[in-house]
């Protein structure tokens, strides 16, 4: 039923597609690519000032990272960040979801709500929250932890225990979002399957590792990768609560970079700390797609 | 999804042995019946039950005691957020610190800039990425698959990597230290194309066409057919946008150095090196900060978290 000729449906697209698709180009895929360019550069603050004086340099900003130790404690702090804090993250959240899928519960949508709240709350501000949450003297968390007999910890100012410090932030601003993801994908979950699994003589536990775990495998894909990515990019929490310390235990990659190129303009330099974040996330992401094909 | 499945389990449970899948409660209940309190189903399904809700509010003061604490805190007198043990509840609620934001502090006029950035990078993206998306989804063009593959591996890419030529450019074209430099990579996104295509598919071919044949423009077509049918993911996308334009550090910290244009974020970080000390201005700071995105969220929450629960909404 075309009465007009497919040409002008073309033209028309093309019309709709032009500003989003001129914006992402310009504004996102160009400087990615510049990125790269920049990182075989030495491109300084006196670059800014004046372009020409820009040399090529090779791979001689790579080599340097790699020889460089606060680079490999910076991409350390962010593997522990991602490996520990992602997956206590992931069970959480699966956890919550299961409290809030249980037949016998009831205010569902209120609980659901509470738990999704730290989710939207500005992360700098809930931060400098916890900044105070963590004080050792006066914070209410040692206060907590002192009636159950462990004694006042140096939460930020501790470097074996500012990481964790961060980790529990991120867990409990994050977890809410991921929830969401796993109930629907709980709700997607046929109740025949239950029925029969207790039909079986299956228990509660049973039910979850057969029937459960292997039927929300996408889901769990999913929310894997976005957290995995999510948390590789650590910045503000360890900006605004630790500056990167103490003795540099919370510097993550992204916080590297930031003060390599925009403290001390060392742009060329900070551009190959980005690329190396990029190849690690892709790496990542593809393991995670290739143990969820094993599992299947 | 959620409403046919409770549905089932209603009519198992009423319907008892009569249907397949009716065990779940009139089946178990004669088994444990006369073994005692604890024993019986009932008394299993109580404790089962007063379990649960135990987990629950206990999960549910943890997500809030750090924000109800905040509040308390920035209402309460100078230095008694500051005391051992520490105070749950103001002695005397002051809002001195409000008023002291506001006079000395100056972030009203944060305030003001965080709305206006937000606001216009939401307007604006609107239009641009449901377009976009309309595109993709309805609308059959040469090169349309290709370049949505391409468009799609930007989701891989971590923004970070584009922020130090971003500058570069931004600097070039004059924008560093504007409100545009904040708002200009946030009007299209690839995430909101992706959105807005994936519920415009399900728009009927028939109500395009039937407007074609009217002789109506594609502009027409896209703001008197398309637009209104798209409106709850609209929504979504809405307040997905404005929150995370309203929470966004990173990007308005670099590209903002000067103190007239910061947002909320960045004046917070920005004041809260100063002041470490002054923890009850700190929390006013952050309650002010905090309260707009809050307020978004608790008023339109329905359309967000479907938007959530679609699998959709990126963090």
């Amino acid at each position: 039923m075309k009465t007009q000729a497919p040409a002008d449906v073309g033209k028309a697209a093309w019309l709709f597609l032009l500003p989003a698709l001129a914006l992402i180009f310009v504004f996102f895929f160009l400087p990615v690519l510049a990125s790269l360019v920049l990182s075989v550069t030495d491109f300084d603050i006196y670059a800014i000032a004046n372009p020409s004086t820009t040399r090529f340099v090779g791979l001689s900003n790579y080599t340097k990272l790699l020889h460089t130790p606060e680079f490999w404690q910076a991409l350390r702090n962010t593997f522990y960040f991602a490996l520990v804090g992602g997956p206590l993250t992931i069970a959480v959240s699966l956890a919550t979801a299961l409290l809030l899928n249980a037949k016998l519960v009831r205010f569902k949508s209120f609980f659901r709500t509470i738990y999704f709240t730290p989710f939207v709350t500005t992360l700098v501000a809930v931060a400098i929250v916890w900044r105070y949450l963590y004080h050792t003297k006066y914070g209410l968390l040692n206060y907590a932890l002192g009636h159950i007999g462990i004694g006042p910890i140096d939460w930020l100012g501790d470097p074996h225990w500012a990481m964790p410090a961060i980790i529990l932030l991120a867990v409990w601003k994050q977890f809410g979002y991921n929830m969401l993801i796993f109930i629907a994908g709980l709700q997607a979950i046929p109740q025949d399957l239950y029925d029969a699994a207790e039909i079986d003589g299956a228990g509660p536990f049973r039910r979850f590792f057969n029937v459960t775990l292997p039927l929300l495998g996408p889901t769990l894909l999913f929310v894997g990768v976005i957290t995995m990515i999510g948390y590789f990019q650590l910045f503000s929490e360890p900006y605004v609560m630790t500056q990167g310390g103490p003795l540099r235990a919370t510097t993550s990659v992204v916080l590297m970079m930031y003060e390599e190129g925009f403290r001390w303009w060392r742009m060329g330099y900070a551009a190959s700390i980005a690329f190396v974040l990029f190849v690690v996330i892709l790496i990542a992401t593809l393991i995670q797609f290739r143990l969820q094909k094993e599992h299947v | 999804m959620a409403r046919t499945e409770n549905k089932n389990y209603r009519r198992a449970a009423v319907g008892g042995p009569a249907g397949g899948s009716g065990r779940a409660l009139s089946g178990e209940a004669p088994r444990g019946s006369g073994r005692g309190w604890s024993g019986s189903a009932r008394g299993r399904r109580r404790m089962a039950q007063i379990i649960l809700y135990a987990l629950l509010i206990l999960g549910a003061l943890i997500a809030l005691v750090p924000m109800l604490w905040m509040l308390s805190a920035s209402l309460m007198p100078t230095g008694e957020a500051s005391t051992y043990p520490p105070h749950l509840l103001p002695s005397r609620v002051t809002f001195a610190h409000y008023g002291e934001l506001f006079t000395r502090l100056n972030l009203g006029r944060y305030l003001v800039n965080s709305t206006f950035i937000a606001v216009t990078v939401t307007a604006i993206s609107l239009v641009v990425n449901s377009m976009a998306g309309y595109a993709f989804a309805k609308l059959r063009f040469r090169g349309r698959d290709r370049t949505f593959r391409l468009l799609s591996l930007g989701l891989v890419l971590p923004v970070q990597i584009a922020m130090l030529p971003l500058f570069l450019l931004m600097k070039n074209l004059h924008l560093i230290n504007t409100y545009w430099g904040v708002i200009i990579p946030g009007m299209a996104s690839i995430f909101g194309i992706f959105l807005i295509r994936q519920y415009a598919l399900s728009i009927p071919d028939d109500m395009l066409d039937a407007a074609r044949i009217d002789g109506a423009s594609e502009l027409r077509i896209y703001w008197e057919v398309v637009v209104p049918g798209i409106l709850p993911i609209l929504a979504t996308l809405a307040i997905w946008t404005f929150l995370s334009t309203w929470n966004d550090f990173m990007w308005p910290l670099i590209v903002l150095s000067d103190q007239a244009h910061y947002t909320l974020p960045v004046a917070l970080a920005n004041l809260s090196g100063e002041h470490v000390q002054d923890t009850e201005l700190m929390m006013a700071g952050s309650v002010l900060t905090v309260i707009p995105v809050l307020a978004v969220f608790l008023f339109l929450q329905r359309y967000y978290i479907q938007g959530v629960m679609a699998g959709a909404v990126k963090g």
